[in-house]
């Protein structure tokens, strides 16, 4: 029987803890696996597991930088970066240096609130997004600079999460305005334009879009809201076509009927299973549902974790380890760290 | 003289008595849980002062006992709140109000949800989706000023 075990809880934030990211260069080689959390405490805690006793535990504490909530958290591919988004309209990149956290460069010019951060495959681009409505693309220099290169105008909302597609330089961003947006740059000189909007009309949600995840393969990709329900879309190749255009997103599926409160994190892992994490306080795993109808693959409810905190649950995300390792993080303060038990 | 408020003549209505919380008849035992119901969520809401005038939502209408929903057991309270005029732009003022002094006093694991009288308000989709927005509510409560103009509306009144 399939099981989701808590292996541990983790208490250190004095407040909500908004959102979580694995470090991606970690959990292989022998390199133990580490995340960041952030809070409305104003601080970022990184996680580190013993390889002994399995467990985790806080090495660092990042404070006195943010003035306000940090919201979401990122590390960059190589693992070496973290950049931190706050309601102090400022997003801040942290390099580890020996173990020490050091804050090496402070992003400004969003007028309010940064609410979601996210780097590209390459590492090369950064993209922020914040409650005026605006998505800031950044190019990564030598030296820890980085220069705004687009501001992106579109939603007619607070922006709620940036998503870079896991291999192309597309970016998605979801909002208040119940859309999802996809930005490419057509022109290569870095004209960055809205390719494709996924609203009402297409299938879309009724309410604010709270998250997005691809699946490893990049040909699908899962959206959740307020409108308490799940959504999959489908692409051909990857999102480019082989001229070099762009391929647009289609509706996949929607999932309804498995949360009853704002669904605010879903997250795919790589071997095919995406969490959800909702304001029910519940977790649900879903995957490909191999035995459904011949119009294309549908997915089922693998799993269900009632009260998997005290409160709404704000994110969930699967760990870049060898075994299926999934942390949730709460307006209850803590953390948990769950195995997938098959 | 054109007045700066958003309704300067509000109906003022009496105050509902309060009623002492009714005692359980068997032998009282402290350790036993209490269920929170209506009468409490109320008691907690009803001296909150109106963000334009010296009333309290009570006298004003804005909120009643029947206006109150609450499940003690599935830890589920929703309040729905009646602004005095249909344009009114203290509404998500109000709701922000109601929604603090709630998370202040309620045991954390209520769920609340707050949303404005069906048809008494201009933008009322607009209202009840900021109200229940958390994130949007996280961020005002940060904003120095708007936490004043709270903290001021829920300050206890001595009369």
């Amino acid at each position: 029987m399939t099981e989701l075990k808590e292996i541990q809880r983790l208490e250190g934030h004095t407040d909500r803890v908004w959102s979580l990211d694995w470090n991606p260069a970690t959990g292989h080689a022998g390199i133990p696996l580490v995340f960041a959390s952030c809070s409305g405490d104003k601080t970022v805690r990184i996680w580190e597991q013993n390889l002994s006793t399995r467990l985790w535990a806080c090495k660092a504490v990042l404070e006195e930088t943010h003035t306000r909530t940090v919201r979401s958290c990122a590390w960059s591919p190589s693992g070496k970066l973290l950049a931190t988004a706050s309601f102090d309209a400022t997003t801040a990149i942290w390099e580890n240096i020996g173990g020490d956290f050091e804050c090496v460069s402070t992003l400004e010019g969003h007028e309010n609130e940064v609410k979601s951060v996210c780097w590209n495959a390459s590492g090369t681009l950064l993209a922020t997004c914040s409650r005026d409505k605006s998505v800031w693309i950044w190019e990564v220099l030598p030296g820890n600079e980085f220069e705004c290169v687009s501001v992106l105008q579109g939603h007619a909302q607070d922006v709620k999460m940036v998503k870079w597609h896991p291999t192309e330089d597309i970016l998605f961003s979801c909002s208040y305005d119940n859309t999802v947006k996809v930005w490419a740059d057509e022109g290569d000189s870095d004209d960055w334009q809205c390719v494709q909007s996924l609203g009402e009309p297409n299938n879309g949600h009724t309410s604010t879009v709270w998250a997005i995840s691809f699946n490893a393969g990049g040909d699908k990709m899962v959206t959740c809201s307020d409108d308490l329900t799940l959504k999959v879309w489908e692409t051909e190749n990857k999102g480019m076509q082989s001229g070099g255009g762009f391929a647009p997103w289609r509706h996949l599926c929607t999932l309804t009927g498995y949360h009853d409160r704002t669904i605010f994190s879903v997250h795919w892992s790589r071997e095919g299973i995406f969490a959800s994490g909702a304001a029910d306080n519940s977790i649900r795993l879903f995957v490909d549902d191999n035995e459904s109808q011949v119009d294309g693959p549908l997915y089922k409810l693998l799993l269900k974790k009632e009260k998997a905190h005290d409160m709404d649950i704000n994110s969930v995300q699967w760990s870049p380890g060898e075994k299926p390792i999934l942390a949730s993080a709460s307006d209850d303060g803590t953390i948990k760290v769950w195995e997938l038990i098959p | 003289m054109v007045s700066g408020l958003i309704n300067a003549n509000p109906v003022i209505y009496e105050r509902k008595e309060r009623r002492a919380r009714t005692t359980p008849s068997a032998p009282h035992d402290e350790y036993a849980v209490e269920p929170i119901d209506q009468q409490e969520i109320f008691d907690h809401i009803r001296d909150i002062k109106d963000p334009e005038h010296p009333y309290s939502l009570e006298e004003l209408k804005v909120i009643t006992e029947e206006a109150v929903e609450v499940d003690d057991q599935r830890n589920y309270v929703r309040v729905t709140f009646t602004p005095t005029v249909e344009h009114c732009s203290m509404a998500t003022i109000i709701g922000l109000c109601l929604r603090v002094k709630l998370m202040r006093s309620l045991p954390l694991r209520y769920k609340v949800d707050i949303r404005v009288a069906p048809g008494s308000h201009a933008t009322e989709a607009a209202v009840n989706k900021q109200l229940n927005d958390k994130e949007r509510v996280a961020a005002a409560l940060e904003n120095p000023n708007l936490l004043d103009m709270v903290d001021e509306c829920l300050a206890p009144s001595y009369d």
